[in-house]
């Protein structure tokens, strides 16, 4: 695969800025010198990865980029993109000691995007490397999937010599990473960088094969020590009502991912007016992300009220701010094409119908739950996740280990990051590469 | 409101706040300025013979993201002719009788010591300031603190200058010699009229790590330079007060090092200084913080109910002593306030490593927890009952409380919590009947 990869110019992804740009030497510096150096620090706690963070923090303040940016890649070698993409609101920077003493809480994921970033540009103006890749040894991982848990997975196990092949259906790697993060958070281009980086480690990303199709399970197990599972969800799920598969309803997955990395892809002139169903983080993102490409309405139309939403406050706040609506207790049932598209809904206390009209419709109401079924004999639970040991990562067939949004039902980057790096662990645990104790007190 | 005048050894002063001999008080713009900011008075920059000075001249110590913490120059005495310096303090004397200005001088021979004085005074000074101070340059010209150095040269110059002049003479000390009572007798028994001190402390800043230069460079070298500012207080006090308490030394301090604000101003005052002299600050600043130096100052003087700003003077002093005096009785003891406390944890990590082993959380240091512990692998000594059932209350997990049998009150817990008022000393009975 090609280094130095990059998406084509003029895709909508570009007409977006970052919300949070890269911090200034002098602003990390203050940032960092804010920071109280607790113990056991709550942020810490918060955090998916356990990134030691007022360590890192404390290393920025001394002017020790390099340390603090290792400090963080002990646990999340996605350091740089779970910067961004984390919602830090909801962790480490929601727990900060701060919150409860009348001052804003550290910025730690913009310290964090700092340290990694400055590191890395070092090693490449230096021609240096942070970490030292040990000696290969005569083990060999294949992951399937290039989503963020494969990626964290390989890498772990690529710094320890361990060959790690990952088989991705797609033309390009970082799974959601590169097709679904909200653009204003992270660019597809920045995420793509990180995977450049992280195939210094040596692990191999072999695009366009399809497991399942192109290569068996069978194959994998039988010419591997072990297989990780990283195959995230499937496609949008769909309402199954009637009307859905008109054209002008689409899934939110789908779009976003058309926005982000498709340079042929544009709005129609004439779209005015947007309805998204669903009330989770996707349909948050894909509304605010319509309104900031110019949409002049957008609804958010959802079976319940704003606080039973799984989505986040703090990011329904934000895409309120930039104009998107919000609808409350409107349950779908049918969508018709007229001119332009109808929803009919009936409120979910009273029963009362009442219709939205669109030119579009988003589904967002999640994605189908089906990595398992690829491996045959795998134990799922009633929701469709893979079940797994929750140190190892181990799943319930031999040799294979899975982690990521296909165990957990679709959580965050950095909850598949860390998945990763434990059933890397386990792995080289159980080879007698590493002893495990040692590395949970020290870095887990 | 409290009367803030002083009468310094003769020095009127319409209150204790004067520009320290420095960059503040180089020239006679600058003094007028201050004058009209609210300083009482001025120490002008020290005068004497013809020198050039160096570029660069500054250099600080930055805390954690606060600038200049402490201050490091190795700048000489004026550098502007003499003529200019005393046309200036005649203009400055005229136009603000009332204000104090002192004039600080460093010169070597008893000629060019008369000569200087004479000038001065000619020009209207109010007092002279004799620079037995400076840590740099001058001393390896045998001026500034070579003669604070030495107790008996001090002596004499001191003597020279106190029978020449007609104004109050003000011998400023430099802090660089190992018991600041010698000095300080030395200028007493001189005849000096008043004392000033701290100069500055002899220091190297720091070093430029990219060239291995010391700080502050001058090409690619550097000197060892004098070091003030906030930083410095704490041992400019503590001279200050052991000249006042010493009762063979009967003449009054001005004080110097460190000073920024009316409390620390109020704390040399009560510590035995009559007036207080401020550089660095003003260096950060400007002019402009000693309008709060007033208006602070004289609200505390009102609630402590004094009338005058002399009322403070050396109103710590009793309570200042040898350590043999302090009551081995009296305890203390740490308390946490859980309502206050957000958690994170330095003061059970500062008493865990740096002080007694006895702030304990609830995760770290109760059976309940261990197993699942990240600092499980030396568990800490038994844990008496009595605290273990503290930690069963209802405080939040997060906050750490103390086992106030083990505390030996050392105030760390209290000095390192961010969160003002969260850990408080109280006393306790104490068991122990001791002496030393
Ligand atoms: C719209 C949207 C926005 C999001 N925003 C955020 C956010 O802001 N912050 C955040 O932290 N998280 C966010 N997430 C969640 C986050 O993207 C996921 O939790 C994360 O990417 C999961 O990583 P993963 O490696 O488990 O799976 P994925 O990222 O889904 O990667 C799985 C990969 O496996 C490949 N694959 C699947 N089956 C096969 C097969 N048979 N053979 C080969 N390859 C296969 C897929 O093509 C895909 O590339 C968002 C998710 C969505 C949908
Ligand atoms: C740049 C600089 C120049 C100084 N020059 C003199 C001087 O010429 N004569 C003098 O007696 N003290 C001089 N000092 C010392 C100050 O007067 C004062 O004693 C010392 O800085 C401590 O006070 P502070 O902490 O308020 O600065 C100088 C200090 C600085 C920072
Ligand atoms: S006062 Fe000292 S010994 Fe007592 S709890 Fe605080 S730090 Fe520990």
């Amino acid at each position: 695969m090609e280094r130095n990869m990059k998406l084509p110019d003029n895709r909508l992804e570009n007409k977006f800025s970052e919300s949070k740009p890269l911090y200034t030497k002098s602003e990390a510096r203050i940032e960092a010198n804010r920071c109280l150096f607790c113990y056991d620090a709550l942020c810490t706690v918060a955090c998916p990865a356990g990134i030691d963070i007022s360590t890192f923090i404390n290393k920025i303040a001394s002017g020790n980029i390099r340390g603090a940016a290792k400090t963080i890649f002990k646990k999340n070698l996605l350091g740089v993109t779970t910067a961004q993409v984390c919602p830090v609101e909801e962790l480490c920077v929601g727990a900060c000691v701060y919150n409860k003493y009348n001052s804003n809480p550290i910025n730690i994921g913009r310290l964090q995007r700092y340290a990694t970033e400055t590191a890395i540009q070092w090693e490449q103006e230096q021609d240096k490397k942070l970490f030292n890749t040990k000696v290969s040894s005569d083990r060999k991982v294949a992951l399937i999937g290039a989503g963020p848990a494969s990626l964290s997975c390989a890498a772990h196990l690529a710094h320890e010599g361990v060959k790690s092949v990952i088989y991705e259906k797609d033309n390009l790697p970082g799974g959601l990473n590169v097709t679904g993060i909200a653009p204003y958070k992270l660019f597809s281009d920045a995420a793509l960088k990180e995977i450049d980086w992280l195939k210094e480690t040596g692990l191999e990303i072999q695009t366009g094969v399809d497991i399942g199709h192109d290569i068996s399970i069978d194959n994998l197990i039988d010419n591997f020590d072990a297989v990780f599972l990283g195959a995230g969800l499937g496609k949008d799920k769909f309402p199954g009502i009637p009307g859905e598969n008109t054209s002008g309803v689409w899934g939110a997955t789908d779009l976003i991912r058309k926005i982000k990395n498709d340079h042929t892809f544009t709005l129609p002139e004439n779209l005015k007016t947007v309805n998204v169903v669903g009330g989770g983080n996707s349909a948050i993102d894909i509304a605010r992300e319509l309104a900031i490409l110019g949409v002049l309405e957008v609804n958010i139309i959802y079976r319940q009220t704003k606080a039973e939403m799984p989505g986040y406050q703090h990011e329904l706040d934000a895409a309120q701010k930039d104009g998107v609506r919000m609808i409350e207790y409107a349950v779908p049932v049918e969508i018709i094409q007229n001119n332009r598209l109808v929803l009919y809904t009936k409120h979910k206390i009273t029963g009362e119908p009442q219709q939205f009209e669109s030119d579009w419709i988003v589904i967002a109401i999640g994605n189908e739950r089906d990595a398992g079924q690829l491996i045959p004999g795998l134990e799922i639970d009633e929701k469709g996740c893979v079940i797994v040991d929750s140190q190892t990562k181990r799943t319930s067939v031999a040799k294979i280990y899975a982690g990521g949004d296909c165990i957990n039902g679709g959580k965050e980057v950095v909850n598949a990051v860390a998945d990763g790096r434990d059933a890397a662990f386990a792995m080289l645990h159980e080879w007698g590469m590493l002893d495990l104790q040692h590395e949970r007190k020290n870095h887990g | 409101m409290a009367d803030l005048s002083i009468n310094m050894c003769g020095i009127k002063s319409p209150n204790p706040f004067w520009l320290a001999s420095g960059p503040p008080s180089n020239c006679g713009e600058q003094v007028m300025r201050a004058f009209d900011a609210g300083w009482g008075g001025a120490v002008w920059k020290t005068l004497g013979k013809p020198i050039v000075n160096v570029s660069s001249r500054l250099g600080a110590v930055d805390h954690k993201g606060n600038r200049m913490s402490g201050l490091n120059n190795i700048e000489l005495i004026t550098d502007r002719p003499l003529d200019t310096n005393f046309k200036e303090i005649y203009e400055v004397k005229k136009r603000y009788p009332n204000h104090a200005v002192m004039v600080s001088l460093m010169v070597e021979t008893k000629q060019e010591w008369e000569d200087i004085i004479r000038r001065a005074e000619d020009a209207g000074a109010d007092g002279l300031e004799l620079n037995f101070g400076c840590p740099h340059g001058m001393c390896e010209r045998g001026m500034g603190s070579a003669v604070g150095q030495e107790p008996e040269i001090l002596q004499e110059l001191t003597s020279w200058v106190v029978d020449y002049a007609n104004t109050p003479v003000l011998v400023k000390l430099t802090p660089n010699v190992t018991d600041i009572l010698d000095p300080g007798f030395a200028a007493a028994k001189g005849g000096a009229h008043g004392l000033s001190l701290i100069n500055t402390i002899k220091s190297i800043i720091g070093v430029n790590l990219d060239t291995l230069v010391p700080l502050p460079s001058v090409r690619d070298k550097s000197t060892n330079g004098g070091y003030c500012g906030p930083a410095v207080k704490p041992i400019a006090l503590h001279m200050v007060a052991a000249l006042a308490r010493d009762t063979r030394i009967n003449i009054p301090i001005s004080g110097i090092g460190g000073i920024g604000d009316w409390r620390d101003a109020a704390e040399f005052i009560a510590l035995g200084a009559t007036s207080v002299q401020v550089c660095t600050a003003v260096m950060h600043y400007g002019y402009r913080i000693v309008e709060d130096m007033i208006d602070g100052l004289s609200n505390y003087l009102d609630d402590m109910k004094m009338t005058s700003v002399t009322e403070l003077i050396g109103k710590a002093i009793p309570h200042f002593t040898e350590w043999g005096n302090l009551d081995l009785n009296y305890r203390v003891r740490a308390t946490i306030d859980a309502e206050k406390c957000i958690g994170c944890q330095l003061c059970y990590i500062a008493c865990l490593d740096g002080a007694h082993q006895c702030i304990h959380t609830r995760q770290n240091d109760c059976s309940a927890y261990h197993g699942e512990s990240d600092h499980g692998s030396h568990p800490r000594s038994e844990i008496k009952p009595s605290v273990i059932h503290q930690a069963d209350s209802q405080i939040p997990d997060y906050v750490p409380f103390v086992d106030e049998d083990e505390c030996v009150g050392c105030n760390l817990c209290q000095l390192i919590c961010p969160v003002p008022g969260c850990v408080s000393m109280e006393e306790r009975e104490s068991n122990v009947i001791a002496k030393t």
